[in-house]
């Protein structure tokens, strides 16, 4: 242990960031484009079905083939590992603030229109806060899942701690195979624990004290 | 007119017919109750008031301003809104529920504060609830909560759609007195829907009820209960209603004896002794020739004056009590009772004496009132209980 640290200790750190850097792009991509597009989604119904179908068809591409059909378009690297895991990010976040925004009771929606809120502040006032905590799950899962995905992001040069994982195949050394996976289950735990909070601190306060 | 409706129409996509050629004027401090069966278009007309639904065609003004013309969200803000669900916003506290319009209208923040303490004093609950959640109070005080909210930012007028369906009957009962003591002395105006008759008719000065889309009858608790405009407004209001009610809507005229021992001023004491002797009473009312009343005369007058005076114009009693002949007997009771007259003269809208009023007569209409229907009925046992209630709450006003 002691040993491996020693000799590819460096390496790893450096590993883990660009596995954190990758993921941390895409989720946070996924996160800026989803969020707006799901609450876009609960005022157009009709085009909710057809833009979430296309989402969900995207997921069901295997994540390697996704992979590799971004080096024809995007080259290698980190680029086209960003591109690829921002698409997976999406479907979790867009289905969650969907369905987070769905559900908030309709019965608040016309008595904050009928007190005269506008659309917008309808949104930002009443119904994204009472959708936070479901808009964070979906957060969650995708953050966990580009996580896990990242590490095959390796196969197209991108980096990442995937590198021990393949290096480690490659050459039958449990313990690279170990090195690398090891971090990214701990990175995953990690990054789920954290966003944990956040969704509690998001989690609107309705009692007191 | 202070919120008039001209030829509503509402027809949805489907075709289907929600409201047709509603028309209706309300004055300011009206408390006007839309009732009717759900489906007859009471919510759906309410709601064209506030523009969360938009008629097919037919005009809305308040002030005499076309509400078509005006900002939907500024519309809004003017037009105090509570519905049954009472929709507070659980993530907020009860501060910030009660002052969210004027936050919309961008108060300063110790106006908004000052306020909600004025706020949530008036119905009654302890200014430390403030900094509660809504999911902290009972459904009872949540209401009242959403009651003051709609009245926060001076609301002229407050729309209220079956806010208190929800609720239990002794809670509700207690919101009813507390919304019409706030309608009352805040000189608010209130659209009320409901399909509660007895809500109806203790809350409204203006009842119109609805039926498919059509207003069946505009009129007042009184009017409505006296003459029903149509077998559907009769179904609604009920048999039972109809018969507790003929004692509070039956007039002076209708149950006074018309047989009044009276006498002009210009006659002898001795001829109004005689006249009480034969008539077997203690007091006559004095009227002029032409009927007019003038005043009264009792027999202890003439006992005390028979030997100074000599005419009854001389010791008559000039500030007779009296009540005309169209006005209520519930109210008339009260007065008779209240004051320990044995009998009150009627006149009529000339100030002619038609006819008197005796306790004796009282003591008829209060009997049928109780036990008058028990022969005709089967039901006699409750008719007998939900008379007596009625009655209890005719005298509480």
């Amino acid at each position: 242990m002691m040993h491996f640290l020693s000799v590819y200790g460096l390496s790893l750190l450096g590993k883990t960031w660009q596995h954190i850097y990758i993921s941390g792009i895409s989720l946070g991509l996924g996160t800026i484009v989803a969020v707006p597009l799901g609450i876009a989604l609960t005022r157009t119904k009709r085009t909710a079905s057809i833009v979430i179908s296309i989402a969900s068809m995207l997921q069901t591409i295997p994540a390697l083939a996704l992979l590799a059909f971004m080096i024809p378009l995007f080259g290698i690297g980190a680029k086209p590992a960003i591109i690829a895991l921002f698409i997976y990010s999406l479907l979790p976040i867009l289905r969650n603030t969907y369905i987070g925004m769905n559900d908030v009771d309709p019965t608040l929606k016309d008595a904050a229109k009928g007190m005269g809120m506008t659309g917008w502040q309808s949104i930002i006032k009443v119904e994204v806060p009472l959708a936070a905590p479901v808009i964070m799950s979906g957060i969650r899962l995708s953050a966990t899942y580009v996580i896990a995905w990242a590490a095959l992001a390796s196969y197209i040069g991108a980096g990442g701690l995937g590198d021990f994982i393949f290096n480690g195949l490659n050459l039958y050394r449990s313990d690279l195979i170990l090195g690398g996976s090891i971090p990214v289950i701990i990175l995953a735990l990690l990054v789920d624990w954290v966003l944990g909070k956040v969704e509690t601190a998001l989690t609107p306060q309705t009692t007191e004290g | 007119m202070f919120l008039s409706m001209e030829h509503l129409n509402k027809t949805y996509s489907g075709g289907k017919v929600a409201v047709e050629d509603f028309n209706l004027e309300v004055d300011k401090g009206e408390f006007v109750c839309f009732i009717g069966t759900s489906g007859s278009g009471k919510t759906t007309t309410m709601r064209m008031i506030n523009r969360m639904l938009q008629q097919t065609s037919g005009t809305i003004k308040i002030n005499g301003k076309d509400i078509s013309q005006m900002d939907p969200v500024k519309l809004r803000r003017k037009i105090g809104y509570v519905i049954q669900n009472i929709g507070l916003m659980p993530h907020m506290t009860i501060r910030q529920n009660i002052t969210l319009v004027p936050r919309l209208l961008k108060w300063p923040q110790d106006k908004m504060n000052e306020r909600a303490k004025k706020m949530i004093k008036l119905v009654d609950l302890p200014e430390e609830f403030l900094n509660r959640y809504p999911s902290e109070l009972s459904g009872g005080q949540q209401q009242r909560i959403g009651v003051v909210r709609a009245l926060a930012a001076d609301q002229d007028i407050i729309l209220m759609d079956e806010p208190y369906g929800a609720l239990d009957p002794i809670t509700r009962e207690s919101l009813q007195d507390l919304i019409k003591d706030l309608q009352e002395r805040l000189g608010k105006t209130i659209i009320f829907v409901t399909h509660d008759m007895d809500e109806a008719l203790t809350l409204a000065t203006k009842i119109v009820v609805m039926d498919s889309g059509k207003i069946m009858q505009v009129a007042t608790p009184d009017e409505i209960l006296r003459h029903p405009a149509n077998e559907f407004v009769e179904n609604l209001i009920g048999k039972d209603r109809l018969i507790q009610a003929r004692p509070s809507i039956t007039t002076v005229g209708q149950v006074m004896l018309k047989n009044v021992a009276a006498i002009t001023p210009d006659k002898l004491l001795k001829e109004a002794l005689k006249m009480m002797h034969d008539r077997r009473v203690d007091s006559l009312l004095v009227t002029d020739d032409g009927g007019t009343l003038k005043g009264y005369i009792d027999i202890e007058d003439i006992d005390y004056n028979f030997k100074t005076a000599t005419s009854v114009g001389d010791v008559m009693h000039e500030d007779v009590f009296y009540v005309k002949s169209d006005s209520l007997v519930r109210d008339t009771v009260e007065r008779i009772l209240k004051r320990g007259f044995k009998n009150i003269p009627v006149v009529d809208n000339d100030n002619k004496l038609v006819g008197i009023v005796t306790r004796a007569a009282l003591v008829d209409i209060v009997y049928d009132a109780l036990w008058g229907d028990e022969d005709k009925k089967d039901d006699s046992e409750d008719t007998k209980a939900d008379a007596a209630t009625a009655d209890q709450g005719g005298d509480a006003k």
